[in-house]
């Protein structure tokens, strides 16, 4: 009995050590939470979509000259 | 024009809505990773489109061995090109995203060597290409060296980093991103973008190919 006893207060004694483990999930995670409340984040999506939206332009730019080569050699 | 085109208005449309969602939609709060989880949208499609455009690459070397057209031999090289653009920035921004969550540009990690090493197998089949003046010969071994380095990307890419312990994530005991996406807010974003990109980069390539066509029959007009 006296051997269970030890036993099931080891058991908690190690169990109650666990807890801080799980306590650090507790804290909040960091994230850009101020730049979405302050709104600046749709400066950044923005800039994002014209850089792409250039290279997109560049490409298109590049498809055409190609194209124009393509239809004079053809009637050359 | 709209008729022959349209695939690339979609791929512009993903990719710039991808851009857009991949901002702003929400992402689950992750310790270590914070906002860096939105990289997801953009660092791994890059992989995705190496491992498709380097598919065709293959393919079309294949195809070069069944019937010795020089064109199989040009659209190879070109999609072999195009694959190593997204493989690089693939590469960049993975070592950046690596900086800033495990710590270090680069680790000695099965993933990063086995990226890094099926780059340089690609590059020595530029340099195996450049090598040799023969046309014929040329499309023959760069062929039969394409086919080679194509399982040794999906032995180093998808094979042995599932096998070691890896840092990063789907590999080795790590989980992958799907398991953080419980509502599956990131795959709305994810999924678009992946495809985004891959018909992005296959126009990339297209272009390339006609290049290349132009050239040789500019060359042979002469």
């Amino acid at each position: 009995m006296n051997n269970f006893l030890k036993k099931t207060a080891l058991l908690f004694a190690l169990s109650i050590l666990s807890i801080s483990a799980f306590a650090q999930q507790d804290q909040p995670i960091e994230m850009a939470d101020g730049l979405y409340q302050s709104g600046k984040i749709y400066v950044v999506v923005v800039v994002a979509s014209i850089i792409f939206l250039g290279i997109v332009a560049y490409l298109i730019m590049l498809d055409r000259k190609i194209s124009k080569l393509e239809k004079e050699i053809k009637n050359k | 024009m709209i008729k022959k085109n349209w695939w690339k208005i979609i791929a512009v449309v993903l990719v710039l809505y991808t851009i857009i969602a991949g901002f702003l939609f929400k992402v689950p709060a992750q310790p270590i990773l914070h906002e860096t989880i939105r990289n997801l949208y953009f660092h791994v499609p890059m992989w995705f489109a190496m491992m498709v455009i380097l598919f065709v690459s293959v393919w079309h070397s294949i195809k070069y061995l069944n019937k010795s057209t020089i064109e199989s031999d040009i659209v190879a090289s070109q999609a072999a090109h195009t694959g190593m653009l997204v493989g690089a920035l693939g590469l960049i921004t993975g070592s950046f995203w690596a900086k800033y969550t495990w710590g270090a540009w680069w680790v000695a990690d099965t993933k990063l060597n086995g990226a890094a090493i099926t780059m340089l197998i690609y590059m020595a089949y530029f340099v195996l290409r450049g090598s040799i003046d023969e046309e014929q010969k040329r499309a023959r071994i760069a062929a039969v060296y394409n086919i080679l380095a194509y399982v040794m990307l999906i032995v180093f890419l998808m094979i042995l980093p599932r096998m070691n312990d890896s840092l990063h994530p789907g590999n080795g005991g790590n989980p992958g991103f799907n398991s953080y996406d419980l509502d599956s807010t990131m795959r709305l974003v994810f999924y678009p973008a992946v495809l985004g990109w891959i018909v992005l980069v296959v126009w990339i390539f297209t272009l390339r190919v006609r290049t290349e066509k132009l050239k040789r029959k500019t060359l042979l007009n002469e």
